[in-house]
């Protein structure tokens, strides 16, 4: 493990932070992503189906 | 132009409400900092170019969503934007009727509600100064606002929300203004900042301002 | 082949689905091999300790920060000149990753600043503009969120993206007069690349092309659920008038 010495917690916590926000947009858009792609797929079949 | 002009003026002093209310508004903004960070007077010189200054912009803020709304709700904006004056011309004469109504007399009142923060010598002509030059920017910005959110049901929040950031600016070189010069420094270069934002704003922002009434009225 | 091609849905939709895994794993690789190279195998600074590390996520974050601005800028010209949906729903898209690179940029930068300045948070000019710009953000996003009308929505906020952008670069000078700032050409200044060293400027620069990877990722991503919302939106009017 590198020797981050008295900064430590700082650099830790910066990089922490940093890793929850990428991944939490990253989540965010995925899953919003994937509901849209749900909808829209379900409102294409009802709309064939029904002609 | 004139006719909207005077016709809007009445308005604003009949429509009971308006006119007086950022007045106040901006008194009890005034009378409240004290409470809020002790009655010590050289502590209050210091701060009170900038709170009179934030003061007044709050104060302006408060006023905005009535530039277009009342014309909008029954059916006049749609009729001006027909009209033969361009629609330019109606928001930015919409914009200098709110400067006559709530920014010119809260330049007007500053120097008084300075008294009250103990505001320096030095520091009446300065503050008056930066307010008269600053204001006709913010009633032209607050009018682009105005423009943005005239659609909405409840749009006051995010009219603020949308106005305040485009405020800093010209509160920066504003307060910086009123600050330096209480404080016996050069105030040139914020008063060049000043009067290029408040002519850059009048003559830009009424094009953007019926840009969005127009997309708003479709 | 011009670009405009794309402005069409369904040709952008095609030829984002077969781009996407690639810039993806691209983004992934140059990103974690990055911060995997400045974290573990970069000295630290005589002054700033292994603080400096930071600079490999708030430097990145902030230039990202920045220049998604200007991309919602050119897409929203171009819905207001050429009326293209594909390009105002990209910068619709693109928003929400622009503020949350502010936010790395504001917190990173504070969390630095915490042991340098001793206070967690200064109003130095720099970090003073990524919040203004932060507030330029929600603003845009808000206004999205507002109006009905897609259309009527996608108007306005462009009109007020080229505003806000007008008043974003005045706000930049006006934010150093206000305070010619802790930072002029001192040791404290985060983001003077041309006075970083060379052990420090690759890995920085492989970081800064791994986000900027990571953005296009996902604007794609983003993009293509609002063009799939766009027209689920328009079906449901169809359903509802049959």
């Amino acid at each position: 493990m590198v020797e981050l010495g008295k900064y430590a917690g700082t650099v830790l916590l910066a990089y922490g932070v940093t890793i929850l926000l990428v991944l939490g947009l990253v989540a965010l858009s995925l899953v919003k992503g994937a509901r849209v792609k749900r909808a829209l797929e379900a409102q294409e079949k009802r709309m064939a189906k029904n002609g | 132009m004139i006719a909207l002009l005077s016709r809007d003026i009445a308005l604003a002093f009949r429509a009971g409400g308006g006119f007086g209310l950022s007045l106040a508004f901006f008194l009890i903004v005034t009378v409240l900092v004290p409470f809020g960070v002790g009655p010590e007077g050289g502590m209050l010189a210091r701060i009170a170019p900038g709170v009179l200054w934030v003061g007044a912009l709050l104060a302006c803020l408060l006023s905005l969503d009535r530039i277009f709304a009342l014309d909008h709700e029954d059916g006049t904006l749609d009729l001006l934007a027909t009209a033969p004056i361009p629609l330019e011309t109606v928001t930015a004469t919409k914009a200098l009727v709110h400067w006559l109504t709530t920014g010119l007399p809260l330049t007007l009142a500053a120097p008084v509600l300075g008294i009250l923060l103990n505001l320096p010598a030095k520091g009446f002509f300065w503050l008056t100064l930066s307010l008269a030059l600053g204001t006709p920017a913010l009633s032209m910005i607050g009018a682009f606002g105005a423009a943005l959110t005239v659609g909405l049901k409840r749009g006051g929040l995010l009219l603020s929300l949308l106005v305040l950031p485009l405020y800093i600016p010209t509160l920066i070189f504003g307060a910086e203004c009123a600050r330096r010069g209480a404080e016996g420094l050069a105030t040139s270069t914020p008063v060049l900042m000043l009067l290029g934002i408040t002519l850059g704003s009048v003559a830009l922002l009424p094009f953007a301002a019926a840009a969005a009434i127009r997309v708003n009225l479709r | 082949m011009s670009i405009w091609e794309y402005a069409n849905p369904k040709k952008f939709m095609q030829t984002s689905a077969w781009a996407l895994p690639w810039v993806t794993g691209l983004a992934v690789v140059t990103l974690i091999g990055a911060l995997i190279w400045g974290f573990f195998f970069t000295p630290d600074d005589f002054r700033m300790g292994s603080t400096v590390k930071i600079i490999y996520i708030h430097v990145p974050a902030a230039i990202m920060a920045t220049g998604t601005w200007f991309m919602m800028l050119a897409t929203s010209l171009v819905w207001l000149i050429r009326r293209h949906h594909v390009s105002v729903l990209a910068a619709k898209a693109a928003a929400p990753i622009g503020m949350t690179m502010t936010l790395i940029g504001l917190f990173t930068g504070a969390i630095w600043g915490q042991p340098m300045w001793g206070t967690w948070w200064a109003w130095d000019p720099r970090l003073t503009a990524f919040l203004i710009l932060f507030l330029f953000y929600l603003g845009y996003m808000a206004l999205w969120e507002a109006i009905e009308n897609p259309d009527t929505a996608a108007d306005l906020t462009s009109v007020l993206c080229l505003v806000g952008s007008v008043f974003a670069v005045i706000s930049r000078y006006a934010v150093l007069f206000w305070n010619q700032g802790l930072h002029q050409g001192s040791s404290l200044s985060m983001d003077q690349e041309e006075h970083v060293a060379d052990v420090y400027a690759w890995p920085l620069w492989t970081a800064i092309i791994g986000f900027g990877l990571l953005f296009v990722s996902l604007v794609l991503i983003r993009t293509r659920t609002e063009i799939r919302s766009r027209r689920l939106r328009a079906l449901e009017a169809r359903e509802r008038m049959a």
